[in-house]
């Protein structure tokens, strides 16, 4: 029989936290601290009003982009923590999760052969999609010096004029890392002057313990060009919901619109009258919730200073993304000796990019006691190995 | 100072429900000095803010008995001294947990914990509506507790996330 598979697809490498995830399932008596989502429930108030939509009978699709009341609150939700107008029918729709937004921006794009600027150590995703839409990722190996935050050069670097598109992931996921005003200004420059596009991937925007989150969108003559994606999965502790938006101009989502119309009709319609209850009424919850990790992340790096792992200060997501390279392993060999040895499962820095060897990602996204409890094994094994 | 305000109230929603938390690690967590924490939670203990620190016990679930009751108290207020002495007069009974002065159809609201039915019994027969100024007593017995004071006693929080995510 003939090769069933796409070529393009069976050489995409497989999500290096795959391995990992496999000997941790099968290992007795391990524990965690390599999670990507809230260790929250989604608020009961958001729950219930998602459960009494069922009640209703609100099980048949919604309109392609999304329940018109839940575009009007993301446009509410742009207004006032951004200060940017979108029009909520035109410019504006709700997607599966952040991730289909993510993977529809590049479809709609791109033209084989264009290439696409990925900063990493960044979320597993971007590179695969990219491939997927025969786009050409190059990668920006973001500085530790830097605090892993993109610097002009950085792009100007790696820029052709076949560079169509910057990925612009922050708060980020693995580093922790947040880009502020004047960090964006020196991208937007750039940007505007070799006129790429943006896709600014803000689903960590609520989680931010330094200020408040900046979209890039919201700088002058970036508008335009930004496509702004975010969702509800970090901030409302909604990840299973496969619940999300973007944002962005006309022209663009329209395209996106209509791949997403063949490909999945319209986001559950269940989750999206939950979004609704969560835009108007979640604030609170997000707070609370934004406090609980600033703690645990204070808690973190104190003890990473006391047990001696370096560790620059996230000030975005919920992860921490220390370094390991004095203790001369690789982040590989280090991770895999604390699952057998302590059997404490965090995830190997190049799961997210070749340039993370030498980090590990550390994951807050549990309990005061958990953390404590995960520590303590961390620390032995650093005593030990140091 | 409107920030002292502010620490306090984050401090004192988290020591509620973390009364065991450390000094040192309260210091980390809300980025304090110790000695700061120290001297607010000495305050709001001086102040009587913070009243106690108490653990909280599910008896359902040992081997000891335990029964609770919660009694409607009407009565007739004194002259003078109104509900306060009334409520004294119950509240130093040691096997009474609560004791609330209510608006609607009755005055008090008492909760009371002994080690049989028989004995809340006897303690309301014989102690409670035998006052001066108590005109009735309505006792209502507790079946099963499915939350109290916050905390959700039916349910073992289980983490049913996926052990590793991106």
């Amino acid at each position: 029989m003939r090769n069933p598979l796409s070529e393009k697809v069976t050489e995409i490498k497989p999500s290096g936290i795959r391995k990992f995830f496999d000997i941790v399932q099968e290992m007795e008596g391990a524990i965690s601290l390599g999670v990507g989502e809230p260790d929250f429930d989604t608020p009961w108030h958001i729950r219930d009003e998602g459960i009494y939509s069922l009640e209703k009978g609100r099980t048949y699709y919604t309109s392609n982009s999304g329940l018109k009341e839940l575009r009007e609150e993301i446009c509410r939700y742009m207004k006032r923590t951004q200060g940017l107008d979108y029009d909520p029918l035109t410019e504006s729709f709700v997607t599966v999760g952040g991730s289909e937004a993510i993977d529809l921006a590049l479809r709609a794009m791109v033209d084989p052969g264009d290439e696409v600027l990925i900063p990493q150590p960044s979320y597993v995703s971007y590179e695969p999609c990219a491939v997927l839409a025969d786009a050409v990722p190059v990668i920006i190996e973001l500085k530790g010096e830097h605090d892993f935050r993109l610097q002009p050069e950085e792009i100007l670097e790696k820029c052709t004029d076949r560079t169509k598109i910057l990925v612009l992931p922050y708060p980020n996921n693995p580093t922790g890392a947040v880009m502020g005003r004047e960090d964006l200004e020196a991208i937007a420059k750039v940007v505007i002057e070799k006129d790429l596009y943006i896709i600014s991937d803000e689903i960590y925007s609520e989680l931010t313990y330094n200020g408040r989150h900046v979209s890039i969108a919201s700088l002058p003559g970036m508008q335009e060009r930004t496509i702004v994606i975010n969702g509800f999965s970090k901030a409302y502790a909604m990840t299973g919901w496969r619940l999300g938006y973007a944002v962005g101009p006309e022209k663009i989502m329209r395209q996106m619109i209509k791949i997403h119309q063949f490909a999945i009709m319209c986001a559950p319609t269940t989750s999206q009258y939950a979004g609704i209850e969560a835009l108007k009424n979640g604030d609170e919850d997000v707070a609370m919730m934004r406090e609980e990790y600033d703690r645990r992340r204070r808690l973190l790096l104190h003890e990473f200073a006391d047990m001696g792992l370096p560790c620059f200060e996230p000030f975005g997501a919920f992860y921490a993304f220390p370094s390991i390279s004095r203790f001369g392993m690789t982040s590989d060999e280090f991770a895999t000796r604390l699952l057998k040895e302590e059997k404490l499962a965090v995830v190997p820095g190049t799961a997210f990019g070749d340039c993370g060897e030498g980090y590990i990602r550390i994951s807050y996204a549990y309990s005061v006691d958990d953390l404590k409890r995960a520590l303590t094994r961390l620390r032995r094994f650093i005593d030990r190995i140091s | 100072m409107s920030e002292n305000r502010e620490l306090r109230k984050k401090l004192l929603t988290y020591i509620e429900k973390n009364s065991r938390a450390q000094l040192d690690e309260l210091a980390v967590m809300f980025d304090v000095p110790e000695i700061d924490i120290a001297n607010e939670l000495k305050a709001l203990e001086e102040e009587g803010i913070i009243c106690g620190y108490h653990t909280m016990i599910d008896w359902s679930k040992t081997s000891i008995e335990e029964v609770s009751a919660l009694i409607e108290v009407r009565v007739t207020p004194q002259r003078g001294l109104g509900f306060d002495s009334i409520a004294e007069r119950i509240y130093k009974y040691p096997e009474v947990q609560s004791v609330y002065l209510m608006s609607g159809g009755f005055d008090l609201m008492v909760i009371l914990e002994g080690k049989s039915l028989q004995e809340v019994a006897g303690f309301v027969s014989n102690k409670l509506s035998t006052m001066d100024s108590i005109l009735s007593t309505a006792t209502h017995f507790i079946l099963k507790k499915y939350k109290d004071h916050g905390t959700i006693l039916t349910k073992k929080y289980e983490d049913t996330r996926e052990i590793m995510s991106p």
